[in-house]
């Protein structure tokens, strides 16, 4: 049971939301859809879904052509970011709902309803109207009414953006918990790296419109296909510099020499974009044989266990993350060490080079 | 949404489509056979063509009542926007007096239109009438039923009593929809009060208001209960706006050529005045 | 810049409030230090928003004054209390142009054109709208947006406090992470007095020198970034601080070690403390865990690869541990778990044992 977009794009007046896409989603597979806002989350969402038809390009799913069947026929269901469920219904309604839809007999609601409603620990809350549950109760519940169809796609679109940072934490562990063990294709749209990374399952990357990358969540971080991927998937963003290779090293604008990590030594000399990770940037050698760089510190912020600082590099600022508490005057000049064997190459066209060796 | 997928929502439509078909479009259709054709009763037709249109078009009659129309119109609508939205802009949105001043505002507008007429053809009588002894007692020289001037005043007034708490539920609605925190802002930017209604209130009504004008236009333009029932269109024809005029054409002189002819023109008088104003005011949303 | 002290303060938004419930800000005593950056972090409902309405002046108090630098202003409004505002969402005169926007402030005190053509400037090159002056506002994005509310609060030079309330809900990751320092960059340059409200740790911890937990209403504990990362005092505040948050373990006490799940370990603070049969829960943040010879036996259930580190769960019977463990460390199946003893605490009902 695969989802398949064939060529699927989507115009909206001249304007293009959706470039030609063709994806493949497999059954049982949690996908996590990364990109800043207006990539084309929602869009791709609304075309899976069958909310809107794609402008070209055709929607299969179980091998047939389901491009013109409306949503109401397909088996999908949707999680929003705004927590929507029916505010006159109790929660055991509003879980029921869809299954009543369906004509089952009562039992069996009755069945699903509490199974699903345990799994999602909304038991004490059955008998109350949403407007009397707390953020995070009141999305689990609509995300129970979302599971409890049993249906072949689930979506969920950045379902926990509008909550407080520690529900959302505490939600986000339980989300996988949810889906195990079902053959539902699970599609989770969000801007932040850090939950594709927890996830696991499939990444796509998004970017205006364009899935510029999709694979296994692990491969997709350590292995971007070109820099606008690298670039989705880094939270703080990723270091980046213009630079020559020569010799066994790179020369960062004419001043700065730093040899080159073993696995980039062989690749052909010429112009290239670095990109290295900030947790790869830090103001203590921990390896021997990392590169030397100094810079002018402009802001340090320190979050209990990590220390952000941020440095000037000839002009562009730079973002070193590390363990630790590590205080820096500002204005300062400071040394710091990269891990040149996590540095990312980046040929002309912004395509990645693989290392050799 | 581009395209309708889902053939089983037109069925949904099909009773109202019959419904309006029935009791719009077949009428309108009569309406239009009858423009173009010259009656003498007992449903003798002679085709004439675009006769009528001519007629209509160059009468001194339709040109005065259509003159009248807009006058009134006008006037209408630079009394009862500004003073709809001042009123909105003082009703509480908070608190205990919030339903109390909601149900105020709605009262005029639940009267039946003859009644409204009615009640102010008796309070506007200048022997017996609250309003028409009060103004003469003041010294001026006020009988509606005998000077034009007197019977616009009246009918304006009645008009801006009945429908001015339309625009003010309507602008009410939109004032409660900005969030505080706007006004919140202003106030910590040291704003006035004109200040915030300039940059605050009055951009963020733009559609509330452009519908209430819409709707007032609209209205007016056809008004024609209160009217008849307050003044009859005197006196003489001082007060004759288009739809009386368009009723005496039709009933009182049996010309239902003529009647049908004036009444499309008229239609589409009200299309092309509610596009072009619809089109100004929403002329600066590019989607 | 002023120096701001709330005295015995306390709000309900109830007209007649009998219980505890009612109050949304029970009574607190807070002072900020002229030109500090503070932080008021709590979960929705805590009270945060109340207070910072209270200080700015947009609420007044049921109880309690405000002071600002030695004068009473419990009784004044926003604009007498010179204070500045930025909400969670962009607020912005729409049918402005961008210099407009940040002129208005001034424009309505009365300064003189060129003043106000140089303040506005001068605050624009500061926050990087220099190109986007003659735009209207309306078109821009929300992090300019939120810019242009914060550069209104800016322009006046004689604001005695900037507030924020959760100003960075709307925008991007990538982008809050660039305002957040800007932000940081800029309190540093200016040095006014900010208080920050917000529910994210990563914001409150990285902008503030001081921040203050709050729960139910209630201030749980004040001190700088480091302190409530190293030294909660309650374990609401290891909990809430620390993605993820702080290892609580059920613990008794036996001969100045804590035990747990039949192992002893030594604490911080456990030699002093004499057992009075009270709840006692046993703190250690999953920073401070490590793979180790000696400690509680666990086996590895789950681990969470984050790019720079991974979380690991241990379980050992019904009790979990979570850890951090670098990049490229290695994780073994079963292991025993070290607890660094300088960062492991007792806490009596909560509260951490003196």
């Amino acid at each position: 049971m695969t989802l398949e977009l064939k060529n699927v794009a989507k115009h909206v007046g001249t304007d293009v939301h959706i470039h030609k896409t063709n994806l493949v989603l497999e059954e049982g597979s949690f996908n996590t859809f990364l990109g800043p806002t207006l990539a084309g989350k929602t869009s791709l969402l609304h075309l899976i879904a069958g909310l809107e038809p794609p402008t070209t390009g055709e929607v299969w799913f179980r091998g047939k052509n389901v491009t013109g069947v409306p949503v109401q026929k397909r088996n999908v269901s949707m999680v929003y970011q705004q927590f929507i469920n029916y505010p006159n219904f109790t929660v055991y309604e509003n879980i029921a709902s869809p299954l009543r839809v369906s004509g089952l007999p009562e039992s069996e609601i009755d069945a699903r309803v509490k199974g699903t409603a345990e799994l999602l620990r909304l038991v004490p809350m059955l008998g109350r109207r949403p407007s009397e549950l707390s953020g995070g109760q009141q999305q689990r519940t609509a995300i129970a009414r979302a599971l409890v169809k049993n249906s072949d796609i689930v979506l969920l679109d950045e379902p926990l953006a509008n909550l407080d940072y520690k529900l959302r934490e505490e939600l986000r562990d339980e989300l996988p918990k949810f889906f195990a063990g079902r053959r539902c294709i699970v599609v989770y749209a969000t801007t932040e790296p850090m939950e594709a990374l927890l996830f696991g399952g499939n990444t796509a990357t998004l970017d205006e419109g364009r899935i510029t990358q999709f694979g296994p969540t692990a491969e997709v971080y350590k292995k971007p296909d070109d820099l606008v991927s690298a670039r989705v998937f880094s939270d703080p963003p990723i270091n980046t510099a213009a630079v020559t290779k020569r010799g066994s090293s790179i020369i960062i604008g004419e001043t700065i020499e730093l040899p080159a990590g073993k696995a980039f030594q062989s690749i052909p000399d010429g112009p290239y974009t670095i990109g290295i990770r900030p947790h790869h940037i830090t103001p203590t050698v921990r390896k021997t044989g990392r590169a030397e760089i100094e810079g002018k510190v402009l802001v340090t912020e320190l979050s209990g266990s990590e220390s952000a600082v941020h440095f000037d590099l000839l002009g562009q600022t730079w973002v070193s993350l590390s363990h630790g508490i590590h205080r820096f005057d500002v204005g300062s000049r400071a040394k710091f060490y990269i891990d040149m064997e996590h540095t990312f190459f980046f040929d002309r066209q912004h395509r990645r080079i693989e290392g050799r060796g | 949404m581009n395209k309708i997928v889902n053939q089983r929502a037109w069925f949904f439509v099909l009773p109202v489509v019959l419904l309006v078909a029935f009791n719009a479009l077949i009428p309108l259709m009569t309406v239009v056979n009858y423009s173009v054709q010259e009656s003498f009763g007992d449903n003798v037709f002679f085709w004439a063509g675009e006769r009528w249109f001519q007629e209509i078009l160059t009468s001194e009659r339709f040109h005065a009542s259509l003159f009248r129309q807009i006058l009134f119109t006008g006037i209408i609508l630079l009394i009862e926007v500004p003073l709809g939205l001042a009123i909105a802009i003082t009703m509480p949105r908070k608190g205990p007096w919030v339903s109390v001043c909601l149900v105020l505002m709605a009262l005029p507008l639940l009267i039946p239109w003859n009644v409204v007429g009615a009640m102010w053809n008796i309070m506007a009588l200048p022997d017996i009438g609250l309003l028409g002894k009060s103004l003469r007692s003041l010294g001026f020289e006020y009988n509606y039923t005998r000077q034009p001037l007197a019977a616009w005043f009246t009918i304006i007034l009645m008009d801006v009593w009945h429908w001015t708490s339309l625009v003010t539920l309507l602008c009410y609605a939109g004032l409660v929809s900005i969030p505080d925190a706007y006004y919140q802002a202003a106030k910590i930017d040291g704003a006035r009060p004109w200040a915030v209604f300039r940059y605050i209130q009055l951009p963020k009504l733009k559609y509330v208001l452009t519908i209430a004008i819409l709707l007032r236009f609209m209205d007016s333009f056809m008004i024609y209960t209160e009217v008849v029932v307050l003044t009859g269109g005197g006196p003489g024809n001082s007060t004759t706006f288009l739809s009386i005029d368009l009723v005496k054409t039709a009933l009182g002189q049996f010309d239902l050529g003529p009647a049908a002819a004036m009444s499309l023109v008229y239609f589409l008088i009200i299309l092309l005045l509610s596009w072009l104003f619809y089109t100004l005011m929403m002329r600066n949303e590019a989607r | 810049m002023a120096k701001i002290l709330a005295s015995d303060l306390a709000h309900s938004y109830a007209l007649d409030p009998q219980t505890d419930q009612n109050w949304a800000l029970k009574p607190l005593t807070l002072e900020c230090a002229d030109g500090g950056a503070y932080a008021l972090l709590g979960p929705s409902g805590c009270g945060k928003t109340t207070l910072l309405n209270l200080i700015s002046g947009l609420l007044k108090p049921s109880r309690g004054r405000i002071v600002f630098d030695g004068r009473d202003v419990t009784d004044a409004s926003p604009e007498e209390r010179n204070i500045a505002q930025v909400f969670q969402f962009p607020v912005i005169y729409d049918t402005m142009t961008v210099y407009d926007n940040l002129a208005f402030p001034l424009r309505n005190r009365a300064v003189p054109a060129s003043d106000i053509d140089r303040r506005v400037r001068e605050v624009a090159h500061m926050l990087e709208l220099d190109g986007m002056l003659n735009r209207r506002a309306s078109g821009l994005t929300a992090d300019s947006k939120q810019k242009i509310s914060l550069g209104r609060g800016l322009v006046r030079s004689d604001v005695n406090v900037i507030m924020f309330d959760e100003p960075l809900t709307v925008i991007d990751p990538h982008l809050k992470w660039v305002l957040r320092s800007k932000l940081k960059e800029l309190h540093q340059r200016i040095r006014r007095t900010m208080i920050y409200v917000t529910h994210d740790q990563t914001e409150a911890l990285t902008f503030a020198d001081k921040v203050v937990v709050m729960k139910d209403g209630e201030v749980v504990q004040i001190g700088t970034p480091i302190e409530l990362f190293e030294k909660p005092s309650h374990t609401f505040v290891g909990h809430f601080i620390g993605s993820p948050g702080m290892n609580i373990l059920p613990c008794s006490i036996e001969g100045g070690k804590a035990v747990v799940a039949g192992t002893a370990i030594e604490t911080a603070n456990g030699s002093a403390y004499r057992d009075q049969g009270k709840r006692l829960e046993l703190g250690v943040r999953p920073e401070f865990v490590s793979f180790g010879n000696g400690g509680i036996p666990v086996e590895v259930v789950k681990v969470l690869d984050i790019g720079r580190y991974r979380i690991v769960e241990a379980r050992h019977s019904n009790i979990v541990v979570k850890m951090l463990v670098p990049e490229d460390a290695p994780i073994p199946q079963r292991a025993h778990v070290h607890f660094d003893p300088g960062h492991t605490r007792i806490y009596e009902d909560g509260w951490v044992v003196p």
